[in-house]
């Protein structure tokens, strides 16, 4: 019976484990409980990915109301992949980052850190299962409030600042969400993903849908890091926890961009996308940001903050490859979702050793570290080059899936402005390899020894996700294939 | 345009609009949580209006009453209204914290206090 | 304020009226207009009056800020406990229908334990949320 309980267990597991840690004292049992949670929910992320494989989309009617009278969380190939990723890093940031947590949060708040980074996990997790857009609401807010206690938890005072500054423009973008969904709820009645569908064609040219589409997209556009409204994001990223940076990183964008796919392409549908001309803006913002970020992140000092600002240009190819809304391009669109948490959560990861045996993660703290921590720099080098693109690596099939998207639509200089911004990823991420393996480290700073093995294990599951999917890409690329028919087969 | 009967619309954007503005340009960072609770609002009276059904009572049935108005948006923005306690309890604790740090809640006084370092 | 004796009797007098009051938004919720989020509301009121007037330290010794932390976790594990054992009785996650013979007291009794849930972490979140912006000075 335990497999049609399936959906709900992935949002109840870490939801029940999240008071416990807050009881619990000390560090250890938080960290237990919290390790135990995240392997069992990525059990259950694997069970719900077979049952999917093999039945197709699967529909939960929470406390016993069919949809869409009651709430319902549906699950398919688009969900599955993005939980994946999700309780994938999940599992990994929390077995690897047991050191850098000691080092970065106090002892005294060590059981509310774990019980924040749980209720985080059950918000994104809440938000990729949930069919209800009200419900997806609470579970914004769920995972966006923790998010912001867990930034605010950062050692350097001005995380204080990051955290109030993601608040504010986080609360506004939600608030957004809000009056969009209202908009809604009075053109059809009904808050059901699926049943809005279906009444929203009738009154799709009516001024009150095309209000209700612009608030929603400006809203998570807010939380996915688009490029005008996007300043948050680098100084949450750069100031957070090293561990919650690497977590943040290659989820919570991530899950914003799920949202999106599943408003625009599901409820709105394609006639509207394109005739209300936002697949043309959206993939002008896509451009911007791989060319803008990508160039400000070269004159980063900063390592956490450079690779912040080249996650804002990752997600400008995720953004263009959407906006095509095209079959390859939503199938590039999914894949680079899924590879691109694989990346930033390694490259992270491996910055978070960084931080802890060096200290800091400036440019210069990186110098000689691939003598002291061999295996911590290769697996930066590694998830570094998958970043750039280079084939064996998930960065290259993710290169392969968006090129081909720009060609099926013709896009020659698109597919050239994807190729320079690649350059542009060398230029920024060359520089840190070079410093790690042939400068030699300032001889009056204190000895740096290898991270320990937790951390390793942690960061070697990322980079051989890299290593692997890269390899056999076949479970992702055909998870995002069948996304993209889902999404796309469903538009009128 | 029929004023009087979309009254309630009217107010909410103005409330939309003046906490907007609020957020956007005020210096001081407490003032700017306040305008973030009048935005808020501004979205609670919007799901409320939307619920009133004209001549419908409160949802709870009784005797003779035909017409009832729709509960669901007044649910729903109930737990927006618990949303919107949490966040702001969270942003003043933040602000607490910020003054404890930088000793102010201006921003640009802060933000002279960053460059000087 | 231990000089105000008439503030201390009226809030004396007040008192148990604020925590009735809080019990009857609580139990009343699933008949007519109230529910856990009012209750706790309002019974946090009580409390954060009892510290107003009678102080700080006084209403720590009552409330505890370490017991509030833990009745505010339970709030949560029995919200969501009750749905656990809708999953446990082989029907979906909060379905109330299986908790008593009929599906009637079954609703009954299931929003009755959610609601008293919301209000044990609402009032606790409450009163906490008050002593930690009250306790700043000390």
């Amino acid at each position: 019976m335990i497999s049609a309980q399936l959906p709900i267990l992935q949002v109840l597991l870490p939801l029940l484990a999240a008071p416990l840690c807050a009881i619990l004292r000390g560090r250890a049992l938080p960290h237990a409980l919290s390790v135990g949670t995240v392997l069992l929910s990525l059990l259950v992320t694997v069970g719900l990915l077979i049952r999917v494989e093999s039945t197709g989309t699967i529909s939960y009617a929470i406390g016993g109301w069919p949809p869409p009278i009651g709430i319902e969380y549906r699950v398919d190939q688009l969900s599955v992949i993005v939980l994946l990723i999700i309780q994938g890093v999940a599992a990994a940031v929390l077995v690897g980052g047991g050191a850098s947590i000691v080092r970065e949060i106090e002892a005294t708040r060590a059981p509310l850190f774990y019980a924040l980074f749980l209720l985080n996990l059950t918000g994104l997790t809440g938000m990729v299962l949930t069919g209800d857009l009200f419900n997806l609401f609470v579970f914004l807010e769920i995972s966006s409030l923790s998010t912001y206690v867990l930034v605010a938890l950062g050692t350097d005072r001005r995380a204080l600042l990051a955290a109030y500054q993601y608040l504010v423009i986080g609360t506004v973008g939600a608030t957004f969400y809000v009056i969009g969904v209202g908009l809604l709820y009075m053109m059809t009645g009904t808050l059901n993903m699926a049943d809005l569908a279906d009444r929203v064609a009738g009154v799709e040219e009516s001024t009150t849908i095309r209000t209700a589409f612009a608030f929603m997209i400006i809203g998570i556009g807010v939380k996915l890091g688009m490029m005008p409204v996007h300043f948050w994001l680098p100084n949450a990223y750069a100031r957070a926890p090293s561990v919650v940076s690497a977590f943040l990183a290659a989820t919570s964008t991530k899950v914003a961009v799920y949202i999106m796919l599943r408003v625009v392409f599901e409820i709105f549908g394609v006639p509207m996308f394109l005739a209300t001309h936002l697949s043309e803006i959206i993939i002008g913002l896509g451009i911007l940001a791989m060319v803008v970020a990508s160039v400000t992140a070269i004159f980063q000092d900063d390592v956490k903050r450079l690779l912040a600002y080249s996650s804002l240009a990752q997600i400008g190819y995720i953004l263009f490859a959407f906006g095509l809304a095209t079959e390859p391009g939503v199938t590039a669109s999914v894949l680079h979702l899924f590879n691109h948490g694989l990346m930033k959560g390694a490259l992270f990861l491996a910055l978070a050793a960084v931080a802890l045996r060096a200290g800091r993660t400036r440019r210069t703290d990186l110098d000689g570290l691939g003598q002291a921590m061999p295996l911590t720099m290769l697996g930066f080098t590694l998830a570094g080059l998958s970043l750039i693109g280079v084939p064996g690596t998930v960065g290259f099939i993710s290169k392969w899936y968006l090129l081909e998207a720009a060609f099926d639509r013709d896009g020659f200089i698109i597919a050239a402005i994807i190729l320079g911004s690649s350059l542009l990823a060398i230029l920024y991420v060359w520089p840190l390899v070079e410093r790690a393996y042939f400068r030699k480290r300032d001889p009056a700073l204190p000895p740096v020894e290898e991270a320990p093995l937790p951390m390793l294990i942690g960061i070697w599951l990322l980079v051989g996700a890299n290593l692997l999917f890269g390899v056999w890409p076949d479970l992702a690329t055909g998870l995002a294939e069948r996304s993209a028919l889902l999404l796309l087969g469903g538009a009128r | 345009m029929d004023f009087p009967g979309l009254f309630n619309y009217w107010v909410v954007m103005v409330l939309m609009m003046i906490g907007l503005y609020i957020v956007i340009s005020d210096r001081n960072l407490v003032k700017k949580i306040v305008g973030l609770n009048i935005f808020q609002v501004s979205v609670f009276v919007f799901y409320i209006t939307m619920g009133k059904v004209d001549g419908g009572t409160a949802p709870i049935i009784g005797e003779g009453i035909e017409v009832y108005s729709n509960p669901l948006p007044h649910v729903l923005i109930l737990t927006a209204i618990v949303v919107g306690i949490a966040t702001t309890a969270l942003a003043l604790a933040l602000l607490v914290r910020i003054q404890d740090e930088f000793g102010s809640v201006d921003e640009d006084a802060i933000q002279k206090l960053e460059s000087r370092q | 304020m231990h000089d105000h004796i008439i503030l201390r009797v009226i809030t004396k007098l007040l008192m148990p009226f604020i925590f009735l009051f809080a019990l009857y938004v609580q139990f009343h919720g699933d008949y007519g207009p109230g529910g856990g989020f009012q209750a706790g509301v309002i019974f946090a009121t009580g409390l954060i009056l009892y510290a107003l007037i009678f102080g700080l330290r006084s209403a720590k010794k009552v409330t505890p800020p370490r017991v509030l932390r833990v009745q505010l976790a339970l709030g949560v594990l029995l919200y969501a406990g009750v749905g656990v054992v809708g999953i446990m009785s082989g029907a979906e996650y909060l379905n109330y229908d299986v908790l008593a013979e009929d599906a009637h007291s079954g609703q009954h009794l299931g929003i009755l334990l959610v609601e008293l849930g919301v209000g044990l972490t609402v009032s606790a979140a409450m009163t906490l949320i008050f002593f930690l912006f009250a306790g700043q000075e000390q």
